[in-house]
């Protein structure tokens, strides 16, 4: 649980955020060993650059790892195994800067609710800028 | 890439055994704050067995499937111009430390989009008892090379 949030009500149209998530160099390292994930582009700024990127890019799984959280802990009370399906699109990429780290957004809505689920979308953005698409979740309940 | 490879399965992986430490490991790589995804005690509280996955833990055994068909040489994966389309998650039921899962990877899709090629899979990760667990369905992308690229 996240103990400054006000856990809104579980209703249609409730919203959870916007909650700031803050990833930096080290994140990616840190997701890099947990994941398995070493493709060079999410820690080598000369290899990004060769690849045509503007610098070294957070994981998309990271981003999806972390926008889930908030979820988690609001609509499946903090029960990961309560999230029956999760699914995303990656249409923007997160830069992260060796100083700055990034600041992403999330916001979290419920979209529909039955007598055995809550459907959920994920709003997550950087620098203003929407980086997933089609982010949508379903929860038991 | 020839539209051939839709249907190749590659797999199932040798069995992956989720240890409790993976999980936690995994769970503070994502920022996750859920106690079950890091404490034993408030798993089994909860009727677990142990510590519970976050919702994209399932993507470390997927993966290894799914490189099997990236790195297969029919295949011929451009990873230079390789990106991560869309991911998405559908449980059977949640990962827990002790399990021990394969994967099997299926190319489901192939279509053209002018100059990229975009590559759609499914992967099944299943228990050793081939129970299943969860379905893990991605995209790729690969970028054609440009002739006047640098």
């Amino acid at each position: 649980m996240r103990p400054e949030q006000q856990l809104p009500e579980i209703v249609e149209g409730a919203a959870l955020g916007p909650i700031p998530v803050h990833l930096t160099r080290e994140s990616m390292v840190r997701y890099a060993g947990a994941s398995g994930d070493f493709n060079p582009i999410h820690y080598r700024d000369d290899v990004a650059r060769a690849a045509g990127l503007p610098g070294v890019l957070a994981h998309g799984m990271l981003t999806m790892g972390v926008a889930v959280g908030p979820l988690v802990d609001w609509l499946a009370g903090g029960d990961p195994g309560r999230v029956l399906d999760y699914g995303v699109r990656f249409t923007r990429p997160v830069v992260v800067d060796p100083e700055l780290g990034a600041d992403l957004q999330v916001v979290v809505r419920v979209t529909g609710l039955d007598a055995d689920t809550i459907r959920a979308s994920l709003e997550v953005s950087f620098d203003g800028r929407s980086v997933l698409g089609a982010a949508k979740a379903v929860v038991r309940r | 890439m020839q539209s051939s490879l839709v249907g190749k399965v590659y797999g199932p992986t040798e069995p992956y055994l989720v240890g409790r430490e993976k999980i936690r490991e995994f769970a503070r790589a994502v920022l996750a704050q859920a106690p079950l995804s890091l404490d034993p005690v408030a798993a089994q509280a909860a009727g677990y067995a142990d510590v519970v996955a976050p919702p994209t833990f399932a993507v470390l055994i997927a993966q290894r499937a799914e490189a099997l068909f990236l790195f297969d040489p029919e295949a011929g994966v451009d990873f230079a111009h390789l990106v991560h389309g869309s991911e998405r998650f559908s449980q059977e039921r949640p990962i827990v430390a002790g399990d021990s899962l394969r994967a099997t990877t299926t190319v489901s899709r192939i279509r053209s989009l002018g100059r990229a090629t975009m590559i759609e899979t499914t992967t099944e990760v299943v228990t050793e008892h081939a129970e299943p667990v969860s379905t893990v369905r991605a995209s790729f992308v690969i970028e054609e090379a440009r002739s006047d690229a640098a």
